[in-house]
């Protein structure tokens, strides 16, 4: 039988706008965009001119320290606009795509070969780009190997695409996926499921499969490391998204660069939240266009409400993202004195608005939107963090520490362990009002910076 | 709702920078967030975010002291109209007791906001929320008839000095309204001790003038313990008649405004526990550590009438559920681990019973006790924070 881990610190968000499983149609958009800021840790060095044509699997930037390290078109067409912005900092790269996709041709992998030629490979064609680290929560170093791969097997987060929609029809390719991974490590490859998993991904072979059961973040990866093999300095763990081990798997399949995957448009502004089959670096505009409320200022989110990036109607969908939300922005609501009032229709972990507890007998619904409601100031209520953080860490210290860029105390606190999104709950939760994310990105980047 | 949104939205140029009243940009700016909820978005991190403020968890430890306070002022009123000797209707002792309290509330939330507002705008920050509770807290740990005067002069004391230096709300050591206590106490002992300050035999403006009748005592409970030639553990009301457990629990007892009446506490406690605002464990520690520490005097303590006092008379006395529930739970100067709570808590009972016990000259331990725990609190964190590291050095080692 598989291993049940309980997670009993952590926060369901009542919001409304789950997507429904149905994958609506859609005209696929002209426009396709990567941004190097999606690919934390890298300095990008830019390959390509405007004009240029690629095919699918064309590298388009690769970073400067690690040149093996590239990061392809997922698309084939043009090359529309290389963005630079400040000091020629590299926006984005968009590519004007071509109607019928024409793939790079690359051999077909050899699995039996050694593990150096199979990372090689998959470095090759952009696949190590999409391969995260611990510590530091960057694009995983090519240099180190990893001393297991985690790979969590469904979303936990606010309105998060359903895996089980998602991998349906598409288990050979996870199952490829994960066994190339497999390779890639001394180690084991640590596949994390949801309770309700469909068969297909309990059926995994050659990963260790443990059911996470309990509310957000339960399915963050960050969470699952800690719980099942936690890092120790010096140690690296490797981590990768569910779609993009499809991805992979499909490439181990039929030797093509697909990024093809299911993006879930989300939130309580969309008229009717379903999927769409689209691929990575989309405009958002042929999906949200039509579908959402305009009585109100919007404000579109590419991934979820907790750590999502902010984009506007035409943007474009971030690399690691397989969601879209879309919530109303509220700058100008001018709520009167709204923390003397009762709020039936606000959401709160707090008791002081404990509508939340009675919402299963009332079927309440909750209103969100973008405000901060409150003011920052210094940490005040002592425990809260610790709601909603489920690992072995102590979060409040451990923010003091990031706060003090105190790296003695970071690394005993457990620094290495966390990703910024392991504190997006708390950040929601704070009644300071800290913008804990951040601090820890900051942190994070500091530490590396010095230590690495 | 528009209306007043207009008003602000009109004035709001003249405060802001550039402005003509860009000095009282603190004030205006308080004042309009008490109004309104700011419209700032989130700009990067999380989208959405808990409808709880600092605001909020304030406002509410201030409702939570509400039946204390509103229990302490008819009590000032009740206790003055028994040690003159008149018979009035409870309305009368309520009005005699809101007339005697609230300039002391008015003194102490001048004084202290006025600091916090002129610290906001020299800082450029935005004016904290926890004075709201810290000036509501002050009247009701002080006798009544403690002279206004002085009131001011701890607060702007405590607030300056205890809590600005150290860079406001969030980031002092000592509980703000206990170092104004602690400072009346030690700069103008006369006015806070004794048996004259408890109760007050003159008039509020101009109203309810008399004089003692015979028989009347002002002293507390614990100053009558304190002082005690027996080591029999009685004690007895304002006119010298025999008090009991439940006399000190339901309040109408001689003691500092809002101190007296353990009913009244325990109402905001529920409150307090209910919502979430305070730590439960800080507060059932430290009525478990005075229960613990009255017990272990009970059996070998000295031969007194305050250590001979039971377990149960101990904690309905005095400040002892007052600091419990209101002062040690304030989550800035409290330890801030779980573990370290029930520490944390558990030493202010212990504390505040040994100094009550053991030295005569100071009959009441809580303000010391929890003021001494401030210190150690952090002291407290760091050992539960050192135990969790080294949790995680030792996986280390268990590797290799």
């Amino acid at each position: 039988m598989t291993n049940v881990i309980k997670i009993k610190r952590g926060l369901n968000i009542d919001i409304a706008g789950a997507p429904a499983p149905v994958l609506a149609s859609m005209n696929q958009s002209t426009l396709v965009a990567i941004s190097p800021d999606d690919f934390n840790g890298i300095v990008p060095k830019v390959l390509v001119k405007e004009g240029e044509k690629v095919k699918a699997g064309t590298p388009i930037f690769l970073d400067k320290k690690h040149p093996e390290l590239k990061i392809v078109a997922p698309v084939s067409g043009t090359i529309e606009e290389v963005a630079r912005g400040e000091r020629r900092k590299l926006l984005y790269i968009s590519i004007r795509r071509d109607v019928v996709v024409d793939y790079e041709n690359f051999e077909k992998l050899n699995l039996e070969a050694s593990r150096e030629e199979l990372h090689k490979a998959i470095l090759n064609v952009g696949f190590g780009a999409f391969i995260k680290q611990h510590p530091y929560d960057v694009v995983a170093n090519p240099d180190f190997a990893p001393k297991a791969i985690f790979v969590s097997g469904f979303d936990s987060a606010p309105l998060a695409p359903d895996s089980n929609f998602v991998v349906k029809g598409q288990g050979s390719e996870l199952q490829a996926g994960l066994k190339l991974l497999a390779k890639l490590t001394d180690g084991k490859v640590y596949f994390s499921i949801a309770k309700n998993a469909a068969p297909e991904l309990k059926m995994m072979q050659g990963v260790e499969i443990n059911v996470f059961d309990g509310a957000h973040p339960a399915g963050n990866v960050g969470v699952q490391i800690n719980k099942l093999n936690p890092i120790n300095k010096g140690e690296v763990v490797w981590t990768m998204n569910l779609q993009d081990v499809i991805a992979l798997g499909r490439f181990v399949n039929k030797g093509i660069v697909d990024f093809t995957k299911f993006v879930a448009l989300t939130g309580p502004e969309v008229y009717s939240p379903c999927y769409f089959k689209t691929i990575v670096g989309t405009n958002i505009q042929p999906m949200v266009a039509g579908n959402v409320y305009k009585e109100n200022k919007l404000r579109y989110i590419s991934g979820n409400v907790l750590s999502g990036t902010k984009v506007c109607e035409n943007g474009y969908l971030r690399a690691f993202d397989s969601q879209i939300t879309v919530i109303q922005e509220g700058d100008e609501a001018d709520e009167l004195i709204g923390w003397l009032t009762p709020r039936f229709n606000k959401f709160s972990a707090s008791l002081s608005y404990p509508w939340q507890r009675f919402a299963k007998f009332c079927k309440c619904k909750f209103d969100f939107d973008a405000r901060v409601l409150g003011g920052r100031r210094a940490i005040i209520m002592s425990g809260e963090y610790d709601k909603v953080f489920p690992m072995d860490i102590m979060p409040e210290q451990l923010i003091k520490a990031m706060i003090a860029k105190n790296l003695e105390q970071m690394e005993a606190l457990g620094a290495y362990e966390v990703a910024p999104e392991d504190f997006a709950l708390c950040e929601f939760v704070c009644t300071s009002k800290m913008e804990l994310q951040s601090i820890v990105r900051e942190a994070l980047d500091y530490m590396r910076k010095e230590l690495e | 709702m528009k209306f007043i949104k207009n008003i602000v939205d009109k004035i709001k140029p003249t405060f802001s920078e550039g402005g003509k009243l860009v000095a009282f940009h603190s004030l205006f700016d308080a004042i309009e967030t008490f109004l309104f909820v700011p419209n700032e978005t989130a700009k990067n991190g999380t989208h959405i975010h808990d409808a709880i403020d600092t605001k909020r968890s304030m406002f509410t430890v201030v409702v939570a002291l509400l039946p204390a306070m509103l229990f302490g002022m008819w009590n000032v009123g009740y206790q003055h109209f028994v040690a003159i000797g008149q018979e009035v209707s409870f309305f009368e002792e309520f009005a005699f007791g809101l007339l005697s309290v609230l300039p002391t509330l008015l003194v102490a939330y001048v004084v202290g906001l006025g600091i916090e507002i002129i610290v906001a705008q020299v800082k450029k920050e935005e004016v904290a929320e926890g004075f709201f509770v810290t000036g509501f807290l002050i009247p009701m740990i002080v006798p009544v008839d403690t002279p206004l005067w002085m009131t001011a002069a701890a607060t702007a004391f405590a607030v300056i000095f205890a809590k600005e230096v150290f860079g406001g709300t969030g980031y002092n050591i000592f509980n703000v309204a206990l170092i104004t206590r602690a400072f009346l106490f030690f700069a103008y002992p006369t006015a806070m001790s004794g048996d004259q300050v408890w109760v007050r035999t003159r008039d509020a403006f101009w109203w309810g003038a008399g004089s003692p009748v015979d028989g009347f005592s002002g002293a507390t409970p614990l100053g009558q313990l304190a002082t005690a030639t027996e080591a029999t553990p009685a004690f007895s009301d304002t006119l010298g008649q025999a008090a009991n457990f439940w006399d000190a629990f339901i309040g109408w007892i001689p003691g500092s405004v809002g101190e007296t009446s353990t009913l009244a506490i325990l109402l905001g406690g529920a409150l307090l526990i209910a919502t979430g605002v305070a730590s439960w464990k800080i507060m059932l520690s430290v009525f478990a550590g005075g229960a613990f520490t009255a017990l272990l005097f009970n059996a070998f303590g000295p031969e007194s009438a305050i250590a001979n006092l039971p377990w149960y008379e101990h904690l309905v006395l005095g400040g002892f559920a007052f600091g419990a529930v209101f002062m040690a739970t304030d989550p800035v100067t409290a330890a801030r681990t779980e573990v370290g709570k029930w520490i944390y808590g558990f030493l202010i009972g212990v504390v505040a019973i040994v100094v009550r016990v053991l030295n005569p000259g100071y009959p009441e331990g809580m303000m010391l006790a929890i003021l001494l725990m401030n210190i150690f609190g952090c002291f407290i964190d760091w050992c539960v924070v050192q135990n969790n590291i080294k949790k995680r050095i030792k996986r280390v080692k268990q590797i290799k």
